[in-house]
């Protein structure tokens, strides 16, 4: 039943932290360009974008934390390639480095951008390029990241 | 060179070639 558990809130939790992820990537990033070309970047920037940030970090760490809790005993041999979880753990290390780009790097320079955190106008800008590349990585990682997490079961390699 | 990060498809594009090169290298791992 646990293990269940654990795969059920893995899911829910990876798909609003993928999800707000593509949502930044695929949508944000270019409404954000229109939206500075008329004025209205600040109803994303305030209103918007911290609260999606907000759901986004926490929904990595959740998804890690249950990830981990499947794992359960096999945690070391996914993390060291053991033979039989070569392909869970190439999907489990590139989640994790996906976290750690979340909350080492991505969230904050967020805290810069947004001004949660005090920031010159040029340690901003620098702040906007690593966040904005940060996610540009874990939006490619997310790729072979759900390949092989989808292999473990579903896929011969 | 441009970095294929700023574009959203290079994005895109990079992850399905990421995929290939690691599916090749746990093939490898698993002695396939």
């Amino acid at each position: 039943m646990l293990p269940g558990i654990y795969r059920w809130i893995h899911i829910l939790a990876g798909i609003m932290w993928i999800g707000l992820l593509y949502y930044f990537n695929f949508v944000q990033v270019a409404a954000l360009k229109a939206a500075q070309a008329d004025s209205t970047a600040a109803g994303i920037t305030k209103h918007v974008a911290p609260r999606a940030l907000f759901y986004f970090r926490w929904a990595a760490l959740v998804t890690w934390i249950a990830g981990a809790a499947l794992l359960g005993a096999n945690f070391g041999a996914a993390f060291t390639f053991q033979a039989g979880y070569e392909k869970i753990g190439l999907g489990a290390w590139l989640g994790t480095i996906m976290l750690l780009n979340v909350w080492g790097i991505i969230w904050p320079n967020q805290k810069k951008i947004l001004g949660i955190k005090p920031a010159t106008d040029e340690e901003k800008n620098k702040a906007r390029r690593v966040a904005f590349l940060a996610s540009r990585t874990n939006t490619m990682l997310s790729i072979p990241m759900l390949f092989f997490m989808v292999a473990q079961t579903h896929i011969a390699i | 060179m441009k970095n294929p990060l700023d574009s959203l498809w290079g994005t895109v594009i990079s992850g399905f070639v990421l995929t290939v090169i690691l599916y090749y290298v746990v093939k490898a791992l698993a002695g396939g």
